[in-house]
């Protein structure tokens, strides 16, 4: 008997299917903030560090106990290129992925130069190059940080100018159930706070009126592309709409009667200018966590009818107002 | 309405705060006849409970008379006589169909403050700070209470409010700890605390058929309590060493189930070892001192069963993964499923199984609440239980 689950341990009647095939799961990238923050200190870094090397190499040779020849000069203004080049990818464009692995090149060329030179050294210059190399290498890991880091946030959608959103949520209701209530989309605005409406306006059409920053709201049509009853729907805005955008939602029955698993990706394209600043500031500084909050409400409406209140936190969920409690009395009477 | 009020560590007051509302369609209101300060009240009145918020209404044991009900509610009537469970719950979540209630997934509209701290979220408790929904508790004339249709538990005989109010918390607790340990015949419970949970879980444990119950707690009138009141032999950790004497009294083979009714805050006889946790706490580098579980764990025989209801929040350290790990040893807690205990407690009442009256030492006005945190901390007085009366 080769097989773990052998057909002769088997309940009889059931035809045992071999066990699915294992996949890896990578969840999101939490920390991508942060790791754009280092990307972008590490553009300023090279952006200082290339201007020295061009305006000023011989200082530079020295502090790194290079000789201070005319090939060492260039070699240096050659880096200082270089590390310009960097700093014009890691500050003027979102491929904070990219640009970082191109530091990580250049960092493995300069420990190259400077091991080179370790061997050539002797005295106080070997001292200055083994302490520009122990320095080098520093940064190398930095840099290997971001790469590795702004890389799998960028695989993810995340870096590219658009905002793409994922979540998951289990429900304990039937699927067609679930399905139901999301294919309305006029119910989406009962979770999804930074929606004031969502009006039916043709067969797969609708118009979605979300709350911008000032009291001014954004509004775009939109259209349902696919839809499988109990199963998936997904949606785009319209051609011409101002907010370009796109989503859809997966039912799947979870595991031995546990409800229905539900799926979320919404992707939104940021302009730029002042749409792009109201688009992105609906989903304010933690825009997964927004995606996690409609979820779990969206939850509570279809297990227990609506959103739950508590004095503390009047509107129910929400991960944006969560840290600004009020105290656990009831709210004054607004009469 | 008049409220008691957290103002700070080692501070509540009773205020006038506005009246409760319903916020949700399956809320009541209900106006309390009968609260009670709990022995958790004290973590969070000496201020080691994180998110707590200076005005927060305090109280999560309450029962009272049903004055306002949502149009969700269609099994409660006006006027209405019931005891609100602390765990709020939907009653309709994979959590809630399983019995674990206070791990309802609805309930905590802080759920991810509490993710944060916890990994998941619990249910929502009434006055017990901000990672439990920030819910205004129940020292107080009136509460608000969601999910009325779930939780609360009419009382349709005469029987006092004292001996129904505990079926609201600490008599469903120690019930539950002493569940945990899977009580067979012959069986030696230890039980660490021998406060009002402690005291039921004592109680429990013999209805369950336990050959023998031990507690161990530092105050004396405590433990005359548990010798007088609810039949146990007992320990005084300031005079002996707890292992040692429990060894000794098992003939070598160590308590089958331990039973931790004591929590966050607990004390130890060696003054230095006290100091350690103490100090620690107060630097936040642990949250809670955790004196009584590593006891537990390690007087319990191998393969026994080590029971928490005692009060946990964070972090902790020292715990004895060793002696777990290697003896066998199976841990089970949770605070109280008490939706799920509710029922069956109030018929062994009813039927004058239990009175758990027998823990009241001290009746007080709400608005001498402040005055009823200190006896309770201290100590003093001989105090036990403090039910307030609004």
């Amino acid at each position: 008997m080769t097989s773990v689950l052998s057909p002769s341990t088997a309940p009889s009647g059931h035809r045992v299917s071999p066990p699915p095939g294992g996949r890896s799961f990578r969840g999101r990238n939490v920390n991508a903030s942060p790791l754009r923050g280092l990307a972008r200190g590490l553009g300023v870094f090279s952006l200082g560090l290339g201007l020295s090397q061009l305006l000023s190499p011989d200082e530079l040779a020295r502090k790194a106990g290079v000789d201070d020849e005319p090939s060492s000069r260039a070699l240096i203004r050659g880096v200082g290129v270089r590390e310009v080049i960097h700093a014009g990818g890691l500050l003027g464009t979102n491929r904070l992925g990219f640009w970082s692995w191109t530091r990580v090149a250049g960092d493995v060329m300069d420990l190259a130069t400077l091991g080179r030179a370790l061997q050539g050294n002797r005295g106080r210059r070997r001292a200055r190059t083994a302490t520009a190399t122990a320095a080098v290498a520093g940064v190398t890991v930095l840099d290997l940080i971001s790469a590795v880091g702004n890389s799998m946030a960028q695989d993810e959608g995340m870096g590219a100018g658009g905002l793409h959103l994922t979540g998951a949520v289990t429900v304990n209701r039937p699927r067609e159930e679930v399905y139901r209530f999301w294919h309305r989309f006029e119910n989406l605005p009962t979770f999804m706070y930074h929606l004031e409406s969502v009006s039916i306006t043709g067969d797969r059409r609708s118009h979605w009126r979300a709350a911008g920053p000032l009291g001014r709201s954004v509004e775009w049509d939109a259209e349902i592309v696919d839809d499988r009853p109990g199963e998936y729907i997904s949606w785009h805005s319209m051609p011409g709409s101002g907010v370009v955008n796109a989503g859809s939602v997966r039912f799947t029955p979870a595991p031995g009667g546990r409800g229905t698993e539900v799926r979320v990706q919404l992707t939104y394209v940021i302009p730029g200018g002042k749409l792009g600043a109201a688009v992105a500031k609906l989903f304010g500084e933690q825009p997964e966590q927004q995606v996690g909050d409609d979820l779990r409400r969206f939850k509570q409406v279809m297990e227990t009818g609506e959103v739950l209140r508590s004095d503390g936190s009047p509107a129910g969920h929400s991960a944006r107002w969560q840290m600004h409690q009020r105290e656990a009395q009831p709210l004054p009477s607004r009469v | 309405m008049r409220a008691n009020c957290w103002m700070g560590r080692n501070r509540v007051e009773v205020q006038d705060v506005p009246d409760p509302k319903i916020l949700n369609r399956r809320d009541a209101i209900v106006r309390i006849t009968s609260s009670a300060i709990c022995g958790s009240d004290l973590h969070l009145y000496d201020g080691y409970v994180p998110t707590m918020e200076r005005g927060d209404i305090l109280g999560h044991e309450f029962m009272g008379e049903v004055v306002e009900v949502g149009p969700g509610v269609d099994n409660l009537q006006l006027g209405d006589r019931v005891v609100v469970p602390f765990p709020i719950a939907c009653g309709a979540c994979l959590q809630c169909e399983a019995g674990m209630y206070s791990a309802c997934e609805n309930s905590n509209p802080n759920a991810g403050m509490a993710e944060k701290m916890w990994g998941h979220a619990t249910a929502g408790i009434y006055g017990y700070s901000h990672l439990t929904g920030g819910f205004a508790g129940g020292q107080a004339q009136y509460a608000r209470v969601p999910f009325a249709d779930v939780g609360p538990l009419k009382i349709e005989s005469d029987l006092p409010d004292e001996k129904v109010l505990f079926l609201s918390d600490i008599l469903p607790t120690g019930w539950m700890g002493a569940e945990l340990c899977e009580i067979k015949p012959g069986d030696v419970i230890a039980v660490w605390g021998a406060g009002p949970v402690g005291q039921f879980a004592i109680a429990s444990a013999y209805l369950m058929g336990a050959e023998r119950v031990i507690a161990i707690d530092q105050y004396e009138y405590r433990l005359r309590m548990a010798r007088e009141k609810a039949g146990a032999e007992t320990i005084n950790f300031q005079e002996t060493s707890v292992i040692e004497t429990l060894k000794e009294m098992t003939a070598g083979r160590g308590p089958d189930a331990c039973i931790d009714a004591v929590g966050m805050e607990a004390k130890h006889r060696v003054k230095p070892l006290n100091a350690y946790d103490r100090v620690k706490q107060a630097f936040r580098l642990e949250t809670d001192r955790p004196h009584a579980l590593r006891e537990a764990v390690l007087a319990c025989r191998s393969g026994g069963i080590v029971s928490v209801i005692g009060v946990y929040g964070g972090f902790v350290d020292k715990f004895p993964a060793g002696s777990w790990m290697n003896r066998s040893i199976t841990m089970k807690t949770g605070q109280c499923h008490v939706q799920r205990y509710m029922r069956p407690l109030l018929a062994q009442v009813e039927r004058g199984n239990i009175d758990p009256s027998f823990v009241v030492t001290h009746r007080m006005r709400l608005d001498d609440t402040p005055k009823g945190y200190e006896t309770f901390k201290h100590k003093r007085d001989d105090c036990v239980k403090v039910v307030l009366k609004p």
